[in-house]
């Protein structure tokens, strides 16, 4: 039995973890390319800021979280999203707007958004070092051992807190999208623009509102997603390398332009990377005893070593393109 | 004063213009036409008159205010509405929904808006919750003619509204255009059944290669012996 908690919290924990982060940044993509029509390469790095600042927040109040009872690294989230939000808008006025304007390719605008991340990342390092470091700085990560009501289970399922509080958030993000888009007048209005530009115009939608609109949603999730796991790990100033591609494949995969289909695709590749690195002997050494004598099994029955689990996305990722190129919910051919 | 008024209009995509001196003129409770060949800058025209393309020559007035090259969202506001010639709805929107963006300026009027739109175009009330791209063709009219309705413009530019419809369809179309005038609302289309459409218009612009070749009356231009021979197909 303790091989399904080791299932359970190699594979279900950890897929639930990234599949969350992956799907809050793939839906700023979908979103961004739905009504700019570009591939944002900055995002990740955005994310990356949003747990930068987090970081420099809680360095400087390492101790507002007592009080509540939360990690200091939450209480300063909604103050990252804002400033997240805020910088997403600016860059957005002072880099791709000035090219929008010019009517130029989307390509050009691709391109732009890469200097854009060289840039984010210049100052990233400028300001954080290039070293790991923790989020909690005047607290302990809280961890929660689930004990399974089963005899033979000796181990308990490990959930921390910031997994916690990232599930709980996911939820409220997809939850929250999903009325703003159905319900909401602006939320329709991006829905239409996303559709037709020029008929969103006519009918008296102001377009550079709902741009405006598009970034501040998309910056503030990046911002919880890079937060979220930093402190699950560790803030790194190169996070955004590890992001880029699953955040992109998921929001391929999930057809792009298509909200809901970058959540699916989140989880997707969220799941596909945990278990592909899962060591599956561990599940089948219970059974060893029935195998013929000639089977010997290994002792690492994973697909990928861990170390290369960034293939798994990329092999996904041509997999759609190849197969299935408008992804799982038909999204628009890029 | 003639509620919308363009003189001289030339303008393009950026490349060679398209239009070389346009002149468009209707009062308030009038139906203006404009027909002519295919690729003679009919749509351009209107597009050019809703800010859709940039007008490097000449000026368009609304009730006598300069509105050349003001932005559609402003336009809007101003009172008037355009359904395109294609893609003039919003398709993974459901009905309602594209009606919906009608109101999206004045969001207090939407039900009772919708109501009047639902009167006026029964057959949309059964697909009010389908998506707007899974509609029949004359579906599809109806919906963009109501969106642009919603707002409760006081000047209407329709581009080819029966386009690719049944001939009952189309009486039925240009049946809504006269009563949508007669509510009092300026109506500016463009259309291919060039006879059908001068039989309603107060007013006629005859379009070729980007300037009128006959403007008058529709009545006067369905009369005319030289625009019938070359332009209303003899
Ligand atoms: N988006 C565009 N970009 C560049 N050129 C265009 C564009 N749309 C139309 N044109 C060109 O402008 C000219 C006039 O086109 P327009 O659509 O105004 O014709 P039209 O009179 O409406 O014809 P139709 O009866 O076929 O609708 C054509 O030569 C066309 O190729
Ligand atoms: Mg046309």
């Amino acid at each position: 039995m303790n091989e399904l908690v080791f299932f359970l919290n190699n594979v279900v924990v950890s897929g639930a973890v990234a599949g969350s982060i992956y799907a809050m940044g793939a839906i700023g993509v979908t979103l961004v390319f739905s009504i700019m029509r570009f591939a944002h390469f900055a995002h990740a790095d955005m994310m990356t800021l949003g747990a930068l600042l987090v970081l420099a927040l809680t360095t400087l109040f390492p101790e507002a979280g007592l009080a509540i009872g939360l990690p200091t690294a939450i209480v300063m989230l909604p103050v990252a999203m804002v400033i997240t939000a805020i910088a997403a808008v600016g860059i957005d006025r002072v880099f791709y707007r000035p090219l929008r304007a010019h009517k130029v390719k989307p390509i050009v605008i691709v391109i732009g958004s890469l200097g854009v991340t060289l840039m984010l990342q210049g100052l990233i390092r400028l300001f954080a070092g290039t070293s790991a470091q923790s989020l909690y700085i005047a607290e302990r990560k809280a961890i929660f051992r689930l004990e399974m009501p089963f005899e033979l289970a000796s181990r308990p399922v490990i959930i921390t807190e910031p997994q916690v509080i990232l599930f709980v958030l996911t939820l409220v993000a997809v939850v929250g999208l999903h009325l703003f888009l159905s319900r909401s007048r602006l939320g329709k209005a991006m829905r239409a623009m996303s559709d037709n530009p020029d008929l969103a115009r006519a009918s008296g939608i102001n377009t550079d509102t709902i741009v405006a609109v598009t970034w501040i949603i998309a910056g503030g999730l990046a911002a919880v997603a890079g937060t979220l796991l930093s402190l699950d790990v560790a803030f790194k100033p190169d996070l955004s390398f590890f992001l880029l591609l699953p955040i992109f494949a998921a929001a391929i995969v999930g057809g792009v332009g298509h909200p809901y289909g970058a959540i699916a695709g989140g989880f997707v590749i969220g799941f596909a990377e945990t278990l592909a690195v899962f060591n599956w002997s561990v599940l089948l050494r219970p059974l060893r005893d029935s195998f013929p004598t000639w089977l010997e099994l290994p002792n690492n029955l994973a697909l990928v070593g861990t170390e290369y689990k960034i293939v798994v996305p990329f092999f996904i990722l041509v997999a759609i393109l190849v197969w299935r190129p408008t992804g799982i919910f038909k999204g628009k051919v890029i | 004063m003639a509620l919308l008024e363009a003189s001289d209009v030339h303008g393009g995509y950026g490349g060679m213009n398209i239009l070389n001196g346009v002149n468009i003129a209707i009062e308030a409770d009038q139906i203006g036409v404009i027909v002519g060949p295919n690729g003679a800058g009919k749509s351009t025209m209107l597009k050019a008159i809703f800010g859709l393309l940039e007008v490097n020559q000449g000026e368009i007035r609304l009730r006598g205010e300069p509105i050349t090259n003001l932005a559609p969202n402003k336009l809007v506001h101003k009172g008037m509405g355009f359904v395109p010639q294609e893609k003039n709805i919003f398709p993974s929107l459901s009905l309602q929904e594209n009606l919906e963006m009608g109101t999206y300026i004045r969001p207090n009027n939407f039900r009772r808006m919708l109501e009047q739109i639902y009167d006026f175009f029964p057959p949309l009330v059964e697909k009010r919750h389908q998506p707007a791209g899974e509609l029949s063709g004359g579906q599809r009219q109806m919906v963009a003619m109501g969106r642009a309705l919603m707002a409760e413009p006081s000047v209407l530019l329709l581009d080819e509204p029966t386009a690719g419809l049944s001939p009952m369809y189309m009486n039925e179309i240009f049946e809504r255009v006269k009563t949508i005038n007669a509510a009092g609302v300026g109506i500016l289309m463009v259309e291919q059944h060039a006879k059908q459409a001068l039989a309603i218009a107060h007013k006629g612009f005859v379009l070729a290669a980007g300037q009128n070749r006959f403007t008058d009356t529709g009545e006067a231009l369905l009369n005319d012996p030289d625009v019938a021979k070359s332009f209303l197909g003899g």
